[in-house]
This record gives C-alpha cells, structure tokens and sequence, in this order.
C-alpha cells in the first residue's frame, strides 16, 4: 500500500496527495507530471545542475532568453518542486537511489536505453522499490526497428499519419505550428502512471510502463486509418475541407466579416440537422434564405453522407451569409439558436472567453522575483461538488526556480548536513 | 472466442456504467476496458448513436451494426438498449450504479439530470460513485448547452488558428482533434478519482470540459499571450528554432519526408550526406550558420526539394537516420497498417466481429510490463448483451428482466 507522505504543499486532502512522483523528464515529457501534481501528487521535477534544456525553450517572459523566463517551462512545470542532481554522477546516482525508495513514481523521457546504461534502469530502480511504477515516454516506445530514430516533432507527428490528413490540398501535409507529438505521449504517460497504480494498490506490484508517442498520435486519427481497413479508402487532406468519408467532402473552415468562423454543415442525429435548419433559418429571416438547401432531408443525412451535389450548392450561400457577420455575430446567434459554430479563435480571443471567465479557469500565480503575477490556463478538471476552497485538485505552486528545494528536500528529508550540501554544490553534483 | 490464460489486468475489479458517446467519452472507457474493467454501455435502439451512423461501414454498406469508427471505441465493452425516456428506466439504472464504481457520460450538461440522474441521484444510489461528466465547455457558465464536436472546438481551443500556411486559410488538425486530446486526462483523473474512493470512502463528480483541457496543448502559447501580449500564427511547417525544418517531395505521387536540423552541428552532418551524394550546394556559406539558413529558408526548401524529390522516401528516411538526421516518411492511414514499428508494437489488434468480420482496433500507446491489458472482444451490437449484462453481472432476476422488456423499457 502506498505511504502516506508528510505533506508540506497544502494537499492534503486532493485525489492523488498521498503520492511521491521523481520527474526526471524534460520538454519531452514534462506534462505528464504536471498532470499529476495538479490531480495533488507531490512530484518533485528531478533537473541536471544549471537546471532542464526545456528552459531553453521559448517563448521567453520579455522575449528574455534566460532559465528562469521560459514560458515552456512555466507552462509544464508549475505545481512541482525542484531540485537539481546531476545523476551521471556517482554520487548522484545514490542520491537519487535514495529517493526512489520512498518514491511511487519515476517518470523519464531519456532516449531509451540511456537510464539502462547509466545503471539507472527499471530494473535497478526495481530493486530499491519493488513498489515503484516507473513511465518512460519515448518517440517510438522502448524497443523496434525505429526506437533509436532521431524524431522532433515534425519527424514524429509524419510518422504518426497526423500530417498526411492536416492541411492543403496542392501543398505538403502540415504540422498544428506548436509541438504536439511529446504532449499527446506525456499525457498518455499519466494514463500509464494511474493504470499500475491501480494494480499496485491491490498487490504491492510495481511495473514498468513504456508509453510511444507515436502510437498515441496515430489514435488521434478519428475515423480515417479504419477507412482504409474496412472500405479500402485512403482519406487525404482537404484544406478547408474535411473528408469524412470516401467520397464525402465537408466544409469546415469559412471566412466572415472580421475573421474566420468552424461551421459543419450536415445532417443525422446529436442536433447536426437541427442545426443546420437552425442556420437555414436565420439566413432566410435576413433575406439570404437558399430554397434548395431548405429541401434536402438533412435529418436522413448521416454523419460521412454528405454528397458533392449538395455541398458544392451550400457554398455560395454560407459564404454569402456569413460574409454580412462577425465573429461575434455569429457565435452569439448560434449559441442562442444550438447551432454547431464556433470562432477561430486566437489566444487572445481565449483569453477574454466568457464561458472560461464565468467557469473561473485561468489561474493567476505570483512570481515574487520578477514583481508580477502571471495569467495561467487552469485545471483541467474540475471537482463538481466540493467549493472552490475545498477541491480536491488545484494548482498551488508557481513552477520551481533551479535547485529551488534542494534544500527542503535533501535536509529535509534525506537529512544531509550543511556540510554535505555544499560539498555536493562545489562537486557540480547539485 | 475461445478464451486463454492472460495475465491480470490492473482494472479487473472495476465496474463501469457508461453513458459514453460519440468519440472522447467511448475512447476514455475504451482504455477502462482494455485494462480489465467491466464497463457496461447503454444505448438507445430507438435513437442510434451518431457513430453507429458514421462512415466507414464494412464493405461500404451501411449498418448500425457496421461501422468501423464505432467497432474501433467499443471493443471490449458490453453494450444494452435502454430507453431513457421510459418511465422505469430511472429505477433501472440506480441498481445498476449501486453495481458500479464509476458512471461516465458525455452529454450536454443537464441530461443525466433531466432524468432524475443527476450526480446527487447517483450519490443516494451509491455514496462513493465516482461520475465523470465531460462536456465541449463544461458544466456551469453562459455556454454550458452549446451544442458541438471535436472538429468545431479545434477551432475555439485555437488549434485551427495556429494550423496551416501563412498565406491561405487557416485549416483544422485532422478529424474531431480535441476528442483525442482529452481522453488520456481523463483517464488519469477518473483512476485518481477511483484511488480516492478507495482511500476515503468518499466519491467525486469530475467535470471535464474538453475546451479547458485542450488549452494545456497550447499553454506555452497562452502565457505568451497573457504575460507578454504576443499572437501567435500558422506558420506551415517552419519552427522558430530550425532550419531546414519542413516536408519535402520524394518519388512518386504523394510521398514525402520530413527533415529537420535545429543547429548547425546537425546541419553540418545532413549537409555532409547532401554533398557526398553530390550537391554542392549544401556547403555554400549562405547556409552554414543558423541565422544564415533562417534567412535564406525559401532558398533552403526549395533546394532540399529538389534533393529529396529523387529519393524514395524510406531509404531516404533510413540512411539520414543512419547519419543521425531527424528524418521521417509521411505516413498515410495504409502506410500506418505497414509501418515497421506500428507491427513491432502491436499497435493494430484484429478483432473477429459477427457482422463486420475480421476488423482493426488500436491498442493503447502504453506497455505495461506486468499488466499489459488486452482487446479480445469486438464492439457490441445493438443490444447485444441486454439479457447477460443485466442479469449475469448486475443481477437482476429473470423476473424482472423480463417484466423490463415486456414493459419495452429495453429498447
């Protein structure tokens, strides 16, 4: 059974609080511990000395490229502690053996092998912890013929089929402009953490958990990998256009007066062809009604059944419509009419959400040794039925400095003298 | 199919009433029943669910019972008809969440309680139910019943807007993209929810609102936005920290490899194949440097366009893998089913179903050493396991089985 940890982060009460986590990841795999500590598991992010190469990573607070001022860092880091360790080291190694043996999770992102070959293992942590569930997140998972490839973003999400159905038609198949390939692993990487624990709750078992990213995108898919396993149709990208079935083309992406707006149109059930009459409607009050959109069965159409006779005479209208309206028009008229529209929205649009405002999600956290306060997105959760003082997830830390609690954490608890401590300092240890 | 000695699986004794639909809710109990839960999922016959109705169907025929986006997120699960609207459909499925453990769903806020099954409901019928509720906007707020899909909230999370080339309209990620973003949070939260039933006595009602969520994929974008007041946009396949960094043409139609080197050390070493194989080019001064190769990243493309458009793309991916290059094939979805690493994982289980036949459902990203989890089961048809599921694991009598079905409460 897992411990219960003296708690110094105010969690007592939250879903995952009795729970110690070493994060030993770095951009690869950073979320996957933050997700955790925002569920209230104490994780305590395990960076080399002159702190984790995620802090290289822009974009920086001020546009100032320094450690303490990345925002990839903030983003991914908050609600961990911090201490640093260099753990090629051979001291190094023992400390962090020492932690791992009151620790219930160990979570990496090294290329594979690279723990095995530092004597730092699943097996070798194993045996201090029998207990311990280790995730590593890799591009590719742990062995294969491709485990040692090289693969950034761009490499990994190709390989995944995600770019083949993402973007224009006459153009190469594009990336979402923001890395995604190791967040959709990191993620998968908590799921991994959650589902050992639950064996090890029950028998005191530990066991290792090998998270690929690449097949965690390759699930991102929807329907079209098993539209080539069941109709033996290959489904491309489409630009504006998304292709739900083999010779069914939906328009998705429309421009209006001031932007851009994601409108469906179609038919079939969960209010899809009520929302398309709802829409109808609203064109017809404003004098821009479409005779033969009004006479198609939408309620018969299907999802993946629109049919190009139908689609290529919807086009003139919508754009017609939408071209009389803005953004806000429209999302406005929708939500009031449950029509399936939403805005392209840009980061600043979702900054002054009224849904996420009314719903208080974005967190604002202090950072002390820059004088501000900073703009968070929130939980990704929320507990439905306890008040906000009292739930049982949250986020309480802003993300730790380098080496921030060395000292809480190798006095504290490992219960080093100061002496040690900086003998550990002057030898690049910590 | 005949069954066989497996190893334990870490949810075995989790019990599970799903009113799941469509694609995040069925993708985060598929992960429950992959790892040993029972999850029982309730259907109406009456009003078909929207993937049941949603292409691919086998053979190109349609079917409630044929479509391989539904067959792929229910593997695994029992599935039975009630009719909600029926007057002893309430009572129905207390009992059953007096079994459960966990009630998951993913209807507009207000249906479970439009029922009289709210999560209080639930809580009466069982103190230490944990329910998961996710929703496009979550509970509360001005916008809690807006009605929409993976695909329309891809656009309000602001993925769309960061997606495509500069000089065209933005497009969306691939398919209903948020629902596959949200699934692995859930998970987390529901076992962690479970963990603490288990350590307290005490349930919980997780409101996941898929917009929410989704914002941890952009986070690093959000704080720049909010602590710097700086926008992001599509920038096609450029990244601010490499170059070359994109896709390039390779032989035949439609094949294409992605390339990318973020310092000049890992452009000296694919600039070295490019020479060796005898272009020039790569070694001119204009591109020796990083910012040099920033500046002339038009140039670069198009000469690496060029280069790449004779090769074929997985020999290609293959010797600059071998050199150490960030290199790799763009996939297509029948390119998934033969790629060697996907076989090597066991990423694409086949499953024998009694109308589709033989079809492919994908397994988890995730090996677990000791508890592997399996899918052996095709999804359910309608109403396939109406009679077991009440009666074999919830334990109705075949009394009352039989009074609810001549009451046609099992539709």
């Amino acid at each position: 059974m897992p411990r219960i940890f003296p708690d110094k982060s105010g969690a007592a009460q939250m879903l995952l609080s009795p729970y110690r986590v070493l994060d030993l990841t770095d951009q690869r795999g950073l979320l996957c511990g933050k997700i955790l500590a925002d569920l209230g598991a104490d994780v305590i992010q395990i960076e080399p000395p002159g702190g984790s190469p995620a802090r290289e990573l822009g974009p920086f607070f001020h546009d100032e490229a320094e450690p303490e001022k990345s925002l990839f860092w903030w983003a991914y880091a908050t609600n961990k502690r911090g201490i640093t360790l260099d753990i090629e080291s051979s001291s190094g190694k023992g400390l962090l053996l020492k932690l791992v043996k009151d620790a219930d999770f160990v979570i990496e992102s090294f290329s594979p092998g690279y723990l095995d070959g530092l004597g730092l293992g699943y097996s070798a942590l194993a045996e201090t912890n029998p207990s311990l569930v280790m995730v590593s997140i890799s591009p590719f998972g742990k062995d294969g013929p491709f485990a040692d490839y090289n693969a950034p973003d761009i490499v990994g999400t190709a390989m995944s089929g995600f770019m083949w159905l993402t973007g224009d038609s006459n153009r190469p198949p594009v990336r979402v402009s923001f890395p995604h390939f190791y967040l959709h692993g990191a993620a998968a990487g908590s799921t991994g953490a959650m589902l050992a624990n639950a064996h090890r709750v029950l028998t005191g078992e530990g066991q290792h958990v090998d998270v690929s990213c690449q097949q965690a995108v390759a699930r991102t898919l929807a329907h079209a990998p098993q539209h080539w396993d069941v109709e033996g149709n290959i489904l491309t990208r489409n630009g504006v256009y998304r292709q739900t079935a083999g010779d069914s083309l939906v328009r998705t992406s429309w421009p209006c007066k001031d932007g851009f707006i994601n409108y469906s149109p179609g038919g079939g059930g969960a209010g899809v062809a009520a929302s398309t009459r709802a829409l109808l409607a609203w064109m017809d009050d404003e004098g821009l009604g479409d005779e033969f959109l009004e006479s198609v069965d939408w309620e018969d159409l299907g999802y993946g059944q629109m049919r190009s006779e139908i689609m290529d005479k919807a086009v003139d209208p919508l754009i017609r419509f939408f071209a009389t309206h803005t953004r806000a028009e429209l999302v406005a008229g929708s939500v009031e009419k449950r029509i399936l529209l939403f805005p392209v929205s840009s980061q600043e649009d979702i900054l002054a959400h009224p849904q996420l405002e009314a719903r208080g999600y974005f967190k604002e956290l202090e950072h002390p040794e820059l004088g501000i306060t900073a703009t968070y997105p929130g939980l990704f959760i929320k507990d439905r039925d306890r008040d906000t003082e009292s739930q049982r997830m949250g986020i309480r830390r802003r993300p730790p400095l380098i080496g921030e609690h060395n000292r809480e954490i190798y006095q504290g608890e490992l219960a080093m003298s100061d002496g040690e401590l900086s003998e550990l300092s002057a030898g690049g240890v910590i | 199919m005949a069954s066989k000695p497996q190893a334990p699986k870490p949810l075995e004794n989790l019990k599970v009433l799903d009113f799941c639909w469509v694609a995040v809710g069925p993708q985060t109990t598929k992960y429950l029943a992959e790892y040993g839960a029972t999850v029982i999922r309730v259907e109406s016959s009456k009003r078909p669910e929207t993937l049941r109705r949603a292409a691919p169907f086998t053979g190109g025929v349609p079917g409630i019972n044929r479509s391989g986006y539904f067959a792929n997120y229910n593997a695994n699960k029992y599935g039975i008809t009630i009719d909600m609207r029926h007057p002893r459909a309430k009572d129905l499925i207390l009992r059953i969440a007096a079994w459960a453990d966990l009630v998951t769903e993913n209807f507009t806020p207000g249906t479970m309680e439009s029922w009289g099954l709210g999560y209080t409901q639930l809580k009466e019928a069982n103190p230490k139910i944990v329910m998961f509720s996710t929703s496009m906007l979550g509970r509360g707020g001005p916008m809690e019943k807006q009605p929409g899909f993976g695909p329309v909230l891809s656009s309000l999370a602001g993925l769309t807007h960061i997606t495509g080339w500069p000089d065209k309209d933005p497009v969306n990620p691939y398919g209903a993209y948020t629902d596959f973003i949200g699934p692995k949070f859930a998970v987390t939260a529901i076992l962690a929810g479970l963990d603490n039933a288990r350590r307290t006595g005490e349930g919980i009602h997780l409101d996941m609102s898929q917009l929410e969520t989704s914002l941890h994929f952009t986070a690093p974008l959000m704080l720049d936005q909010a602590v710097n007041g700086h926008g992001h946009t599509r920038m096609g396949n450029r990244d601010p920290n490499g170059a070359p960094h994109g896709v390039y043409p390779c032989l035949g139609e439609e094949r294409w490899i992605a390339i990318a080197c973020f310092n000049d050390a890992e452009w000296q070493v694919l600039a070295g194949v490019i020479k060796r194989l005898g272009e020039g080019w790569a070694g001119e001064e204009r591109f020796a440097t990083f910012e040099a190769r920033k500046n002339s990243e038009d140039d670069l493309d198009r000469l690496m366009a060029g280069w790449t458009s004779g090769w074929d793309s997985l020999e290609l991916m293959h010797t600059l893998q071998a050199a150490g290059v960030a290199a790799g094939v763009v996939n297509d979805t029948r390119d998934l089913f033969s790629d060697a690493q996907l076989k090597h994982r066991g990423h694409f289980v086949y499953l024998d179903h009694p109308e589709m036949g033989v079809y492919a459902t994908e397994r988890s990203e995730m090996e677990l050493s000791l508890t592997p989890g399996s899918l052996d089961r095709p999804a359910p048809l309608m109403g396939q396991h109406t009679h077991e599921a009440l009666t074999q694991i919830v334990g109705l009598s075949e009394e009352e089985y039989r009074s609810l079905e001549e009451d046609g409460a099992l539709e």
